[in-house]
């Protein structure tokens, strides 16, 4: 008998899929995933996420521009991911080309090759899609033939280390210019243009950095002097773009469902944008400002027909602050009507916990198996007050109380070790507030009813200052100063009374150095990182793949010092390399803002009362909303 | 009501695991709107029993999986609804009811039967039918099975029911699948190729389950019949 569908046009022989790892993260296929007849359509964008296909097929974003491309009848946007280690090998020994999951077709075909820079750790897998795509690293290097690698995402804001890799950075949200560019590039085409010539003509489109447009020259002490465009008509500052009308923007209502567990396996809302609370070591909180809220009856659609599309068995909310989401009850309250009704989990990430949470979260959540968690980031209220997170012990004691009379019984606590201006006193607040939680639990919960005993887990992170954020100015610690501060955490943890009820973690220091000095480097480390990515440096993300020496000996190799980048104090008139862009919120009120830190005042939040940070400019949002001139409880 | 779905998959599919197959039809479900009964407690799930894993990177014509639902509009409703949800290489073939006693889809697996061809058309089995009859009437096919802590010989030739070559040139067997005598179809390919002396590459072969057999018949005397042969129309 003849049987249909042996052969199925794969990039990848049988011989290569059966002896790989997850095969199912190369063949496409996926439910809601777009075909187009690629001869009908006059551009093919190819979308990346530079990380593995279960950390990629997580990211809304993409998603999001997935969706907006593929409703352009003229483009076929497709979406591509690293290799993991086991295919990358064989790639190159076989030099088998990069290809996107929904035509299987190689990357270096495609007209553009959009990659999302979501966070710093991935610069070298930016390096792996190029170079396994058969696209030159370097942008000058790149000829006719090889499709516009065009940046996006969060590190975008400071694009400058990884500038030489890339053609334009399309700084801010994505959904507002790429028809612009697209018909810029087709009309570009048509014309008989070159690759310069739309570039060029890119580079006058609002919120497009097209890094060759511009020069850097540096200082003695190696900051910037000047940083100017070379060419004429070439914008000497580029201002974010933003959607402002926030709640009818296409929305991806048929996201692509994967076959294996992605690390996000469910239907993600995106309820709003920004958030009006303005810590000050967030670099989203000012990066998405102004906050933007979604139009409730068109969430509630959404959820509905999101489900229903996806037939998955979970949804949750997306926001940097749900709790602040001004229509959350009457949400929260439809999605257990819909959801018990369909089976359906709720998640609600981002919930300050208070009465109403609690109810909410006994409602969709097993007590008895679930957590509670608190992002105090500081151990003391004097360094909360510097960091501008208005979190109280009070607050937290009390939610705490509340949960454990609810019948939860485990918590989980999140700060940040080598935040400005910490002291001694304000690291064994870490321990003394798990303490004072867990003295909580048997103030409040009766022996008789304690039967899961209680459990605090107390992590922190190293303080990594970010650009765009009050603390671009501030010193990051050194490894061995973090390390010595996660030796006195712990210490202070085994001093306290409930030492037995608080578990302890801390994260690497390495990674977060790393990390330090790429988030506010400039374009001198594209070398180092070229050069590191030569030497096999790969998924540095990822702990077991990160090789800390070989960066070490790289930097020096190319004579760059990474303490210029982290530790380095900086004076409030440097010029730093991510001053040409503009993210709405001006440099005074970021000025203003670190002077208040360092006075350890508390600044009202953008509901509370507005700080004229800027972003009001974009015309829309919670700047523009009528105040109601007092602030709910943290 | 317990419902018996049978479907194929092929293509790209192949390289979906038994675990995301499972996955991709608790979403399925929900997609085409199908009133199927969940279990109690906090986290609800579907009652769903798959029939027999398939291994990754093979074809089947003849999976199986049953749900239990709680309302319906006749299978030929759920058919198209299935049909209209699920992605070009994952395709519902048909659905049935089944009776209160029928077994659940993986305890009544008894059989199943199997193609292997060569991936390249150019190549077949032809001129091997008479070799393969020989293989096939002898008494004994023993066999080397590797457990964790021991590897023992098998005799696989009582649960070899059929092997020959069809008119593709490609070997069909029908073969014991229950849980307790499974053979894997490369057992009885491997120790033909042995047998007749066939060289065969790495991966040159595609393997493809052509049906899942209940038995209607008794131990003694089986009679091999469709899984979803207890089942009827509703």
């Amino acid at each position: 008998m003849k049987l249909p569908g042996h052969a199925s046009k794969l990039a990848l022989s049988d011989e290569i899929l059966m002896t790989i790892e997850k095969p199912a993260r190369y063949i496409g296929s996926e439910v809601n995933a777009v075909i187009k007849d690629k001869e009908k359509v006059d551009v093919r964008f190819a979308m990346c996420f530079p990380d593995v296909y279960e950390i990629g097929m997580s990211h809304l974003g993409i998603q999001i521009l997935y969706d907006m491309f593929n409703r352009m009848e003229d483009v076929w946007c497709e979406r591509v991911y690293s290799p993991w280690v086991d295919l990358d090998k064989i790639m190159r020994e076989k030099n088998i080309p990069l290809f996107a999951l929904e035509s299987q077709d190689p990357i270096k075909d495609f007209d553009f090759l959009g990659i999302t820079i979501q966070y710093e750790m991935c610069y070298t897998n930016i390096l792996q899609i190029l170079d396994l795509a058969q696209i030159p690293l370097k942008a000058l290097e790149r000829g006719e033939e090889d499709p516009i690698v065009i940046g996006g995402g969060p590190c975008t804001y400071n694009p400058e280390p990884i500038a030489e890799f890339f053609d334009i950075f399309y700084i801010g949200e994505g959904e507002t210019r790429y028809r612009q560019l697209l018909d810029v590039y087709k009309e570009n085409k048509k014309n008989g243009g070159g690759r310069e010539e739309f570039l060029y003509q890119a580079a006058q489109i609002p919120g497009m950095y097209v890094p060759r447009f511009y020069d850097v020259s540096y200082k003695e002490d190696g900051t910037i002097a000047s940083f100017t465009p070379n060419r004429e008509n070439i914008p000497a500052s580029i201002l974010k773009e933003i959607v402002m009308d926030f709640t009818d923007v296409p929305y991806p209502l048929k996201p692509v469902v994967p076959y294996i567990k992605a690390t996000q396996d469910r239907v993600v809302l995106e309820i709003q944008r920004g958030c009006i609370r303005g810590c000050r070591f967030c670099q989203a909180g000012q990066l998405y400002r102004p906050v933007r809220e979604r139009d409730v009856e068109t969430l509630k659609k959404y959820a509905v027909e999101m489900l229903k599309n996806t037939g998955y068995e979970e949804i949750s909310l997306s926001s940097l602050s749900s709790s602040d989401y001004s229509a959350l009850e009457e949400l929260v309250n439809f999605l257990i009507d819909t959801c018990k009704e369909k089976t359906v989990n709720i998640s609600l990430p981002s919930l300050r916990i208070d009465a109403f949470s609690l109810d909410v979260m006994s409602k969709v959540q097993d007590v008895k198996k679930s957590s509670l968690t608190f992002a105090p980031e500081a151990g003391s209220q004097r360094l909360r007050d510097v960091i501008n997170k208005g979190l109280t012990e009070e607050a937290i004691l009390k939610g705490s109380a509340m949960a454990f009379e609810g019948g939860w019984s485990r918590v989980k606590l999140y700060f940040m070790l080598g935040l400005p201006t910490e002291t001694e006193e304000d690291i064994r607040g870490i321990a003394e507030l798990s303490n004072k939680i867990a003295a909580t639990y048997f103030e409040v919960v009766p022996k008789e009813k304690r039967t899961n005993p209680v459990q605090i887990v107390a992590s922190t992170s190293f303080f990594i200052p970010k650009p765009f954020t009050p603390f671009q100015w501030a010193k990051m610690c050194t490894k061995e100063e973090f390390i010595e501060k996660a030796h006195q955490t712990k210490r202070a943890v085994l001093e306290q009374l409930n030492k037995k009820r608080i578990k302890y973690n801390w994260h690497e220091a390495d990674v977060s150095v790393m990390e330090g000095v790429f988030a506010r480097g400039d374009r001198k480390l594209a070398d180092v990182i070229l050069k590191a990515y030569k030497k096999g440096c790969i998924y540095d993300a990822w702990g077991e793949y990160f090789k800390n020496d070989v960066w070490m000996e790289t930097f020096e190799e190319c004579n760059v010092d990474p303490a210029f980048y982290t530790t380095r104090e900086r004076s409030l008139d440097e010029i730093f390399p991510w001053d040409f862009l503009d993210c709405g919120v001006n440099k005074e009120f970021l000025k203003r803002e670190w002077q208040r830190a360092l006075d350890e005042k508390v600044t009202p939040n953008c509901r509370m009362q507005c700080q004229g940070c800027g972003a009001a400019r974009f015309g829309g949002g919670v700047c523009f909303e009528e105040r109601s001139g007092h602030e709910s409880t943290n | 009501m317990k419902v018996r779905i049978k479907f194929a998959k092929y293509g790209a599919l192949r390289f979906i695991g038994h675990l995301d197959v499972m996955r991709f039809f608790q979403k399925a479900i929900r997609r085409a709107e199908i009133d199927v009964a969940y279990s109690e407690g906090f986290s609800p799930h579907q009652i769903m029993s798959f029939a027999a894993p398939l291994g990754v990177g093979l074809c089947s014509f003849g999976e199986y999986l049953d749900v239990e639902i709680r309302s319906h509009q006749g299978s030929e409703d759920m058919l198209k609804r299935l049909q209209s949800v699920c992605v070009e290489g994952i395709e519902v073939l048909s659905v049935k009811a089944l009776p209160q006693k029928a077994g659940n889809a993986m305890a009544s697996v008894a059989a199943a039967s199997y193609q292997v061809a060569y991936k390249n058309p150019e190549k077949s089995f032809r001129g091997y039918e008479e070799k393969l009859a020989e293989f096939f009437a002898r008494s004994e096919i023993m066999i080397t099975k590797e457990t964790k802590r021991s590897t023992m010989q098998v005799n696989i030739r009582p649960g070899i029911y059929e092997l020959f070559i069809d008119e593709e040139g490609a070997i069909v067997m029908k073969v014991d699948a229950s849980s307790a005598g499974n053979i894997k179809p490369s057992f009885v390919t491997d120790a033909f190729f042995a047998y007749a002396g066939i060289k065969t590459e790495p991966f040159e072969l595609q393997t493809t389950r052509l049906e899942t057999y209940l038995n209607a018949g008794t131990a003694e005397e089986p009679v091999f019949e469709p899984l979803d042969w207890i089942g009827e129309e509703f």
